[in-house]
């Protein structure tokens, strides 16, 4: 259970997210949580409420909002994700998730970094602890650096996610606040693809000190590219074609979207060695 | 068969063919990637410890252990006797295989033996142990200037630090897992 001490310390980290986005002429929004139709992602597990599935992320509903001419919107609220239990997962959690049209990952990269700083600056005002200037490094060189194996050739063998968290990640937490950014295209099903080389997509993750925090990319535009991506995921982890999504995204123009999880925010703000020490009550204790 | 997801802290299961128990587990999943489960385990007939990262696909035999209520009787030279306390069976464990635990074994103790295939691997004693201290040297009341714990033995031949108070022909309370005194026994 939460300390009364971070629990104010994870208001406060609440509200500097909100005053952040709304200078910044974001709308905020709460969108329904439970869905009859989910985006197709082989390595999430759904929960379901009755006919219906619980979100594993707002950003169906927000991509439509966006799509209708709503160019600023965040959401902060809940997400649920079956058997996600660790000393950084819970199976219910809470994530901000904002998005922006007009803008790319790079521009989403430097907000990102803007908007973490102004909450450090918030909760630890003598001590940032933060870098001067968060560093940027490819997936592929991140894979040349710390393993023998190109981020290519991994994700072909089917060992990405394996090197990727036994050895990149230690080797990232060595080097502070860093984005780590181009994923191979196979594994960014909603981000567009780099034009320059459509082996790469427009995807980031911001670590700190080794804890993966933020999430965000370039949104796929193309709805018939996308209804093909998903066609593959569904073959692979089953699911059902979200296809108001599809029809709505005719309608998106150029733009970006990421996800922040919230309590590993508060995890490091606060120092906290586990998720549980951040959120009201852990699964275990409710 | 065990899947991923029942991988935890202290689960016991067969890898490459030995038995092993899991240590230390966490739990990770990188954005949009797969579960994946690290596991520190040590092989139960070895000791020997190993780094292990499995996904949720991976399947596991629970290992073919026994745990059996047990009666230490007496020891032999280096063959520790015990008698199963259902059925009167005796068996003999080897010095090396109980480790630390020697220390804190005084005859008709009651423990829990593991076996592995038929065969005892391991020892479990009561978390807390009452034993005589057999050497310790008297108490200087007043003594001040002194450090506030002082070495005795007891009737196993185990060493450790107590307070000054502890006399010869006390009894004392042993916690087993960190081989640490508790407290004094009022007999």
């Amino acid at each position: 259970m939460i300390s009364s001490a971070d629990l104010v310390l994870r208001n406060k980290v609440i509200d500097t997210l909100r005053g952040f986005l709304r200078r910044r002429g974001y709308l905020e929004v709460d969108t329904p949580i439970r869905l009859p139709v989910l985006i197709p992602e082989g390595n999430i597990e759904p929960v379901q409420s009755g006919e219906f599935f619980l979100q594993t992320s707002p950003e169906i509903c927000m991509k439509r909002l966006l799509a209708h001419g709503h160019d600023r919107l965040f959401q902060i609220g809940h997400c649920f994700r079956k058997n996600e239990r660790g000393r950084y997962h819970l199976p219910e959690f809470a994530m901000l998730e904002w998005y922006r049209a007009g803008a790319d990952y790079r521009d989403l990269m430097s907000e990102t970094e803007t908007m973490v700083r102004d909450v450090f600056r918030a909760v630890k005002p003598f001590n940032t602890g933060l870098p001067r200037r968060f560093s940027k490094i490819t997936v592929a060189e991140a894979f040349s650096r710390f393993t023998a194996t190109p981020a290519i050739d991994a994700v072909a063998a089917g060992d990405f996610d394996r090197l990727l968290v036994d050895e990149v990640e230690p080797g990232l937490k060595g080097m502070g606040s860093v984005f780590l950014y181009d994923y191979p295209a196979e594994l960014a099903s909603l981000a567009r693809l780099r034009p320059d080389d459509p082996r790469m997509a427009e995807r980031f993750e911001l670590y700190i000190n080794g804890v993966e925090l933020v999430n965000g990319f370039s949104e796929l535009t193309d709805a018939g590219e996308q209804r093909q991506r998903f066609t593959v995921e569904i073959a692979a982890g089953g699911g059902a074609m979200p296809e108001a999504f599809l029809a709505d995204l005719e309608n998106l123009g150029p733009a970006a979207g990421a996800a922040l999880g919230l309590d590993r925010l508060v995890m490091l703000a606060a120092d906290a060695a586990s998720i549980d020490r951040v959120v009201a009550f852990a699964p275990e204790d409710i | 068969m065990y899947s991923a997801s029942d991988l935890r802290k202290g689960l016991k299961l067969m890898l490459d063919g030995d038995p092993y128990i899991i240590t230390d587990f966490e739990f990770s999943k990188p954005g949009k990637g797969q579960s994946l489960y690290r596991c520190k385990m040590r092989n139960l007939l070895s000791g020997n410890s190993t780094v292990r990262t499995f996904r949720s696909n991976d399947k596991f035999e629970p290992a073919p252990l026994e745990e059996r209520d047990m009666q230490f009787l007496y020891a032999q030279g280096n063959e520790y006797n015990f008698m199963d306390q259902e059925n009167y069976e005796q068996i003999a464990m080897e010095r090396e295989l109980l480790g630390e635990a020697v220390n804190f074994m005084i005859d008709n103790m009651e423990v829990k033996v593991l076996f592995y295939d038929g065969r005892p691997i391991d020892i479990t004693l009561p978390i807390f142990v009452n034993l005589t201290v057999t050497q310790a040297d008297p108490w200087a009341k007043g003594d001040t200037s002194g450090t506030d714990t002082k070495p005795v033995t007891v009737e196993t031949g185990y060493e450790l630090q107590v307070p000054p108070f502890i006399e010869e022909g006390q009894k004392i309370q042993i916690d087993t897992r960190s081989g640490e005194y508790m407290t004094r026994v009022k007999e």
